[in-house]
């Protein structure tokens, strides 16, 4: 397994852990990383929000420096903000060839070329289908035993393109978790929306949002997602949302290359736990506690 | 769309700015086939707190009724799900339709959608600057452009977490090597050609 890689901005910063966990995750599966070089940013959602032609041109500048690396013709993106706007180029300049001319005249600026020949793959679909729930089984070290965890797809890695899961009731993560011993939260807000960029500008919008999902994880022993933005929501504004609904609500939120690094026994400093921001403590005793006590069980079977 | 053109030239004939209209237009070609199901208002997580409905919107997107939309807060409360789209009986793009009137709205500087505004331009200010958005400078000019001494005060708890766990470190807003410069000037220059 050989990919190009794309970070994106808010791996290098607030979602530091998703970059060194993702890393970490797919090395230990012996997949090889290439960092697209020079890459620029994606536009986010900001770029959609002030002009059309920039949200298709910034993310085509991505592609065709992915190009340029040659060779390898797949982009392996974990924050799913990124893989929507790169896979909306990829997507509309398969359709529109006028379209890729009107975007190679801008790109020229910076002397670079997009002919449209790599594909953008999210993170979690090749979790999924590259790697697969068999392989990650086989390799699993420290299994969660008797913990349930709520699988947050978040919304720009479902849809508008449906590539690999079902975007109206995502399950692609469910097989890949339970190859991991734990069980899975059932719940209907896996694909709602966390709110985005409106916890920053319409707070008060947000964390309505936001408090529906954490009341509908309630039992569940963790949220995993696979979005920085996403995460970053659930789990910076607990306290306040605990004093909102009088109630609390407090709740270990990791990114699926920590939960799924943990159970094939990486490091939790290899896996940054250190960096998130919701309490993990309980979550992680909790499983030590599974595990030393099922261990204890088999060496008195043994004996 | 004789009778819409009507409306338009009726009631707001002298304050809504050229360009308003023209892209109105390419709206309103987006959603012509609406038939006012509601589906999109029934999908869109946001509408509690919307003044207008999704479907209301597009209804008035439909009449041309550009006062009405550009002092209601719904298309500004979009935050990019694509329920609506998905859902749409009709196929219509309508989340693309949502971000076409947040474009005009930061094109035009409409005091209604400030923050929003300030908040998305400082990001692409960041992007041109250096490549890659740098969250704090971000934050930084953000602040700087909404002018309110009291704005940080709201992010400092969160600032300072991320800041002492390393994620964000204090950057002044530099110049940066412009990057992206180019690419920006370019785009800028063809959507000046496209409006003519």
């Amino acid at each position: 397994m050989k990919y190009l890689y794309y970070p994106g901005c808010s791996l290098e910063g607030t979602a530091l852990e998703y970059n060194s966990s993702t890393r970490a995750f797919m090395q230990e599966l012996g997949a090889e990383l290439m960092e697209i070089e020079d890459w620029t940013c994606c536009g986010a959602s900001a770029a959609e929000a002030t002009s059309h032609l920039l949200s298709l041109a910034l993310p085509a500048c991505v592609l065709a420096k992915a190009e340029k690396m040659g060779g390898v013709e797949e982009i392996l993106v974990p924050c799913s903000a990124c893989y929507l706007n790169l896979k909306k180029v990829e997507e509309k300049i398969r359709k529109d060839p006028e379209l890729l001319d009107k975007i190679n005249i801008i790109l020229a600026e910076e002397k670079l070329h997009l002919n449209g020949q790599v594909r953008v793959r999210h993170f979690l679909d090749v979790v999924a289908n590259d790697v697969g729930p068999e392989k990650i089984f086989a390799r699993v070290k420290k299994p969660f035993i008797n913990l349930s965890i709520a699988p947050y797809y978040g919304c720009q890695c479902l849809r508008p393109y449906s590539v690999f899961d079902d975007p109206e009731e995502p399950r692609s993560m469910e097989l890949i978790i339970k190859a991991t011993g734990a069980k899975i939260h059932h719940w209907n807000m896996g694909g709602r929306c966390c709110g985005a960029a409106h916890m920053t500008t319409k707070p008060e919008v947000a964390l309505e949002l936001v408090a529906a999902i954490l009341k509908a994880a309630r039992g569940a022993d963790a949220i995993v997602t696979v979005c920085p933005m996403c995460q970053m929501n659930l789990e910076a504004y607990q306290k306040k949302i605990s004093g909102m609904c009088k109630e609390e609500l407090g709740m270990p939120i990791l990114y699926l290359p920590q939960f799924l690094g943990l159970a094939l026994g990486l490091s939790e400093q290899d896996l940054r736990l250190d960096l998130n921001l919701s309490i993990l403590k309980a979550f992680l005793g909790k499983w030590m506690l599974n595990l030393t006590s099922v261990n204890r069980n088999k060496n008195e079977i043994k004996n | 769309m004789n009778r819409l053109g009507k409306l338009e030239s009726e009631q707001e004939p002298e304050t809504a700015p050229a360009p308003v209209i023209d892209s109105l237009a390419s709206i309103r070609d987006m959603v012509s086939t609406c038939i006012q199901c509601g589906t999109c208002t029934g999908s869109c997580p946001n509408a509690f707190a919307m003044d207008l409905t999704p479907r209301q919107l597009w209804y008035n997107v439909l009449r041309g009724e550009k006062e009405t939309i550009f002092h209601s807060k719904t298309f500004s409360l979009c935050s990019v799900c694509y329920y609506c789209t998905l859902r749409c009986p009709r196929g219509l793009p309508l989340t693309e339709a949502m971000s076409a009137l947040k474009q005009i709205a930061a094109k035009e500087n409409l005091a209604p959608y400030k923050k929003s505004i300030r908040f998305y331009k400082s990001f692409m200010e960041s992007v041109c600057r250096h490549g890659r958005v740098r969250e704090m400078e971000l934050m930084t000019l953000y602040f700087i452009s909404m002018k309110s001494p009291f704005l940080p005060l709201q992010f400092a708890p969160l600032g300072m977490k991320l800041m002492g766990k390393g994620k964000i470190s204090f950057e002044i807003p530099s110049k940066g090597n412009g990057a992206l410069k180019a690419i920006f000037r370019k785009v800028e220059e063809l959507e000046k050609k496209e409006e003519k």
